[in-house]
């Protein structure tokens, strides 16, 4: 190699060391290996040489020229890298900043509760049925063994309903009003719903046996204070079969309030009562413990520091309400049973103040409400 | 019901604890729902003597005491005017607690003299009203004797509640019979004493026999009215019951005592003698509790020649009520038909003890017994001289029998009772039971009349804690679903609407009227409301959500988002329906997005659209029609149709006079969901149609076109899609434009079209083909396409 060649290549090697950017380094690119470029030139030289001295000469401008072009590239990568870099660390964000997150839905805990009550009897092969809140006096009273003159009717503090006159409905925007009923071709006496045991007659009426339901929905009782408000929620079962007794009721309402509470101590104490649809008649306590204060349902109230709870009403259905649905009640006997749907989601979730439950207070609904996603299933297990 | 230990004591002969019975009164369906001993909070006070009284040297109306409690002298600082020397009284040792303030008695300095303790009045003990001075008992009374053993307050009140079928129960010897039977001790034999009479009886007759078919009556002359026996009114003020005067007292201990309701006439106010007779409408009576009762006819009442004196069974008139003054008397105890008593006294709202117990039906065979006891009770504590008892009438005295089936008390109460036992429990309760299981039932239940009734009786003694649980059998079969389509659909647009940020609300079904008004009005009221604003049974679901929207943003909230899933109801049925509430701020003021943005109609229409197509509706299909009624703004408001009739929902921005007059700002929005009005699913199945993805990219073309300002863009975007069914797959409306390079009463609006290729890819021929019928559909509704 000749001292040129060796100068050559520092020199270059350095410009290319040099070159601040991308533009500079092809600078020295076109200087040195471009058309009118050094080494270019350098090899042009070798085709008016002889073989001899080609020999001689070629290997050392073709090592320079690999070099210088592979010095090259690295440094246009390196000097892109760079670049990136500075590209990259002036786009930083303050990622510390608040994101606006969309507000929380949920659901009402007493739909929660019903979703959990329908899991559970769905899988005591319980249906779900309804019925109108604005029942008729014979399917709220009458079909249920309570005449007209009946004392029960007293505890039950009943709402009476009536058809508006349609001249009184100022402004009327003939609101689906097609069938225009007015009070006076109407003499049936209607009620709010006092219970959800009216839809037993419904159901009865409509289906032959064996029935097993759940009706719950919405009742109403003339009764307002912390643990009463005139409209609350109920949840109605139903079973109707041959040979159906006080043991299967016994067990079903033991069934159903351990997989509801989801504990295994679950202690229950039927008491002889006194419904008129009923008979024999039971009301339901539960066993609850004291735990810091809180009454918790569970546990044996006769081995602890705690006491019983009325949850439930219950019993065999009264053979006057299996006739006047029609059925035979020497062929056809079952149980009912009533509860509380906002009284039971208080007893699992710690609400006391059953008006909070319609006043629709966010607040309120975000601390007691559930998630969309939290579906009660029999696998995921029904609490959320 | 309220008893004392003590008093049941007199009818049960039992070694049973207070606790023992009170479990057992669970036990058979008397339902324990409180127990007091009034003598506990006043353990602490005791029977105590004024040994001297003297001046206090710094306060003219206090004197100093010396007390002996027992144990020797105390100094007491007292104030009461009859403080003296030698008086017995009551004594409250430092560390007890005055029932009437809560104040805890300590030795402490009054007026420079120190004081141990306290000489109470009846009032600080809670014992009666009087607060004139210190309690004086009779100068026997044991000195250091607890005060509640002395005063006999030591005797614990039990309450019951007895349902409406256990009339018999309504008096301690009926509670008394039932733990007897239920083993818990011996019934003692009720004494009833002969009465002797002397000469006819009074006047009394029945012409309203259906509503009384029995009047027995006695009369007593010569008594008089005082004060009740201590042991009489202890009894009485410890359920609850002013004592009022001997005969009053009387006629209220027989009822509790017996559950036989009776009534006594002052004889000098009365005008010749009574008739138990329907009341013509129009008549009126001043009853016991001072109040007048016209009534309106065809009420069972007793009346002289002249005027009513009772509201038969349920209430007495002032006008013959007795007073202290009274000296002769009538005793009636009458037989009242339990669905008469009920009708009257629904009517009059009017309720007493006496009705309770004649609505329920007492025993038709303890009239006899029953005025025996309290012309007794009359001649023992008030004098006289009794008459001889007029019985006119008979009452409903027809044994009932029923057949007892034994074997139901296994098959029906699920507990295998032997044969010999359920007989006991029976004739232990009064039934007779007789060949055959022939079983009568005694006069005092008048709420058996039929197999179960029995079976409950031989359950309820037995113990229901004793029925085994018994499991229901699994359905055969694969498990079916349980819940309705209905009901499915109502879980889903409640889980997708809570998915998308809306919080579920429950309001009132009843609304108030004015609140109803814009909506329709309502087609149902209560007629007895518990207050005016919840009279309307909702047409709507809007009013109640918007009156939570209002509390939650005067509560400080700045962004509402409710729904509500209930009925509507109308006078057609009731409407499964979902209501939504936008109220206040959509985002927030922030960092990114500037100021706080509002709700639009927009977002009302894009939260149905999205609950549309989580229930499975049409969505694609719907026409949006303009204005949705009165309380919505009608230039932004709509309705989501299905076809021209079905409604599917209406939204939009709230009309300012509606949102005013539920205190919301304006801007507020609303929609409502009738998911009764939506189309039921149809059930194909699991298998799904045959499907693979489309092997040819699609294309995209965008056009412009001008149309009339008022042209709604949803008209062109379904001509343009309706140009060629089968390759246009999408047409998108994603410009809008108005103002420069547009001629005024125009607009541009810009379409992506959709084209997906089927068999090979367009050719140019064929996307020119599409484009001009792309244009020419557009030009049939006026739009041209843009230059």
């Amino acid at each position: 190699m000749t001292p040129d060649l060796d100068q050559l290549r520092a020199d270059l090697l350095a410009a290319i060391d040099a070159s601040a950017g991308v533009d500079a380094l092809e600078a020295v690119r076109v200087h040195a290996l471009g058309k009118q470029g050094a080494i270019t030139g350098l090899l042009k030289t070798l085709g008016g040489l002889s073989p001899e001295e080609r020999q001689t000469v070629a290997p050392g401008i073709h090592a320079l020229r690999e070099v210088v072009t592979a010095a090259i590239a690295e440094r246009k990568a390196d000097l892109e890298a760079k670049a990136l870099a500075a590209k990259l660390a002036s786009e930083r964000v303050d990622l510390t900043l608040p994101v606006d997150r969309p507000a929380t839905g949920g659901v009402h805990p007493v739909s929660q509760v019903m979703d959990e009550l329908a899991e559970i009897f769905a899988d005591l092969g319980f249906a779900v049925a309804t019925g109108p809140e604005i029942e008729d006096d014979w399917h709220n009273f009458t079909a249920l063994n309570i005449p007209e003159t009946h004392p029960a009717r007293a505890m039950h503090d009943t709402f009476y309903a009536q058809r508006r006159s349609p001249q009184g409905e100022t402004g009327a925007a003939g609101a689906a009003s097609d069938d225009g009923g007015s009070a006076t071709d109407t003499p049936e006496r209607y009620v709010l719903r006092t219970h959800t045991s009216p839809v037993q007659i419904r159901t009865m009426m409509a289906q032959k046996p064996p029935i097993r339901i759940i009706a719950p929905g919405r009742v109403y009782r003339s009764d307002s204070d912390a643990t009463h408000t005139p409209m609350f929620h109920q949840i109605e079962g139903l079973v109707i079969d041959r040979g159906i007794h006080m043991g299967h009721l016994k067990w079903t309402l033991e069934t159903f309030l351990k997989a509801y509470f989801e504990r295994d101590d679950i202690v229950l104490r039927l008491r002889p009562s006194y419904f008129p649809f009923t008979e024999p008649s039971a009301e339901v306590d539960i066993g609850y413990t004291l735990e810091k204060g809180r009454r918790v349902v569970g546990g044996d109230p006769a081995k602890g520091n705690g006491g019983w709870m009325e949850v439930l009403g219950s019993g065999m259905v009264h053979p006057k309400v299996i006739e006047a649905c029609g059925l035979d009640p020497n062929e056809w006997q079952g149980f009912a049973f009533g509860t509380g749907v906002d009284r039971l989601a208080m007893l699992k979730y710690g609400m006391d103040d059953l008006r909070a439950f319609f006043d629709g207070d966010l607040r309120w609904l975000r601390h007691y409400g559930f998630s969309a996603l939290d579906v009660p299933t029999l696998s995921g297990g029904v609490t959320a | 019901m309220k008893f004392t230990y003590g008093w049941l004591k007199q009818h049960l002969d039992t070694d049973a604890t207070l606790d023992t019975i009170l479990t057992a009164l669970n036990r058979i369906g008397l339902e324990v729902e409180g127990v007091e001993n009034p003598g506990e909070k006043l353990a602490a006070f005791r029977v105590a003597r004024v040994l001297s009284a003297e001046r206090h040297p710094q306060a003219d109306k206090l004197q100093i005491l010396s007390v002996d409690a027992g144990d020797g002298p105390l100094q007491v600082v007292c104030g009461a005017p009859n403080a003296r020397a030698g008086l017995v009284g009551v004594f409250g040792m430092p560390g007890a607690t005055v029932p009437a303030n809560g104040m805890v008695l300590k030795v402490a300095a009054i007026r420079g003299v120190e004081s141990n303790g306290m000489m109470c009045s009846t009032r600080e003990l809670e014992l009666g009203e009087d607060h004139d001075g210190i309690i004086e008992l009779p100068d026997d009374a044991p000195v250091g004797t607890p005060f509640p053993a002395y005063a006999g307050l030591d005797d614990p009140v039990i309450d019951v509640s007895v349902t409406p079928n256990r009339q018999d129960c309504m008096g301690v010897r009926g509670i008394a019979r039932d733990l007897a039977a239920a083993g818990y001790g011996t019934l003692k034999p009720l004494a009833v004493p002969v009465v002797a009479g002397e000469g006819a009886g009074p006047d009394v007759r029945i012409e309203d026999a259906a509503g009384c078919p029995a009047f027995h009556a006695q009369v007593v002359r010569g008594l008089t009215n005082g004060e009740a026996p201590e042991w009489m009114r202890r009894r009485l003020t410890a359920i609850g019951q002013k004592p009022i005067s001997t005969l009053v007292d009387i006629t209220n201990y027989v009822m509790f005592d017996l559950g036989r309701p009776l009534h006594v006439y002052d004889l000098a106010k009365l005008n010749g003698g009574l008739v138990a007779r329907k009341a013509v409408a129009g008549e009126s009576v001043v009853a016991l509790n001072g109040k007048a009762y016209t009534l309106a006819g065809g009420e069972t009442v007793i009346a002289d020649g002249q005027a009513v004196h009772d509201i038969g069974g349920i209430m007495g008139g002032e006008h013959s009520g007795v007073s202290a003054t009274t000296t002769d008397v009538l005793i009636e105890c009458a037989y009242f038909t339990p669905e008469a008593i009920a009708r009257t006294g629904q009517k009059l709202a009017l309720t007493s003890d006496a009705r309770t117990r004649f609505e329920r039906g007492v025993d038709p065979a303890f009239l006899d017994a029953g005025l025996a006891i309290a012309t007794d009770y009359v001649l023992q504590l008030c004098g006289g001289t009794a008459s001889g008892v007029t019985r006119a009438g008979s009452p409903p005295l027809e044994p009932r029998t029923i057949t007892h089936q034994p074997g139901r008390v296994a098959t029906l109460g699920g507990l295998d009772v032997a044969e010999d036992r359920q007989r006991d429990i029976l004739e232990r309760l009064g039934f007779t039971v007789g060949d055959g299981w022939q079983v009568t039932v005694p006069s005092w239940r008048r709420d058996i009349d039929g197999t179960a009734d029995l079976v409950e009786e031989v359950i309820r003694i037995e113990g229901l804690d004793k029925v085994p649980s018994t499991p229901l059998d699994r359905p055969p079969g694969v498990a079916v679903p349980t819940a309705t389509p209905e009901q499915k659909l109502e879980r889903r647009l409640r889980r997708a609407a809570a998915a998308r940020g809306l919080a579920e609300a429950i309001t009132w079904s009843f609304i108030a009227e004015d609140e109803a008004a814009p909506f329709g009005g309502g087609a149902w009221e209560v007629v007895n409301p518990i207050a005016n604003d919840m009279r309307i049974m909702r047409p709507s679901l809007l009013p109640g959500l918007l009156s939570a929207a209002a509390r939650n943003l005067k509560r400080g909230q700045s962004s509402v988002k409710l729904f509500e899933i209930g009925r509507r109801y109308l006078a057609d049925g009731e409407r499964m329906t979902l209501g939504i509430v936008l109220a206040g701020d959509r985002t927030p003021r922030g960092w990114r997005g500037g100021k706080a943005q509002g709700f639009d109609a927009f977002d009302a229409k894009g939260e149905l659209l999205a609950l549309l197509e989580a229930a499975g509706a049409p969505v694609g299909n719907l026409q949006v029609m303009a204005a949705a009624g009165d309380v919505y703004h009608p230039g932004q408001s709509a309705t989501l149709r299905l076809g021209p009739k079905t409604v599917l929902a209406s939204f939009g921005v709230l009309h300012p006079t509606i949102a005013k007059a539920f205190d919301l700002p304006a801007g507020t929005v609303a929609a409502e969901l009738y998911i009764d009005a939506l189309p039921a699913k149809r059930s194909g199945g699991a298998m799904r149609s045959a499907y693979a993805p489309p092997a040819l990219q699609a294309v995209t073309r965008d056009f412009a076109f001008l149309v009339a300002e008022d042209l709604a863009g949803d008209q062109l975007v379904r001509a343009v899609r309706g140009a060629d069914k089968g390759l246009i797959v999408d047409a998108r409306l994603f410009d809008m434009f108005v103002g420069t390079g547009v001629e005024p009463g125009r607009k541009s609006l810009a379409i992506e079209v959709t084209l997906q290729p089927v068999a090979k890819s367009f050719t140019d021929a064929e996307l020119k083909a599409i484009s001009d019928k792309i244009v020419a559909a557009a030009g049939k509704i006026g739009a041209s396409l843009r230059a």
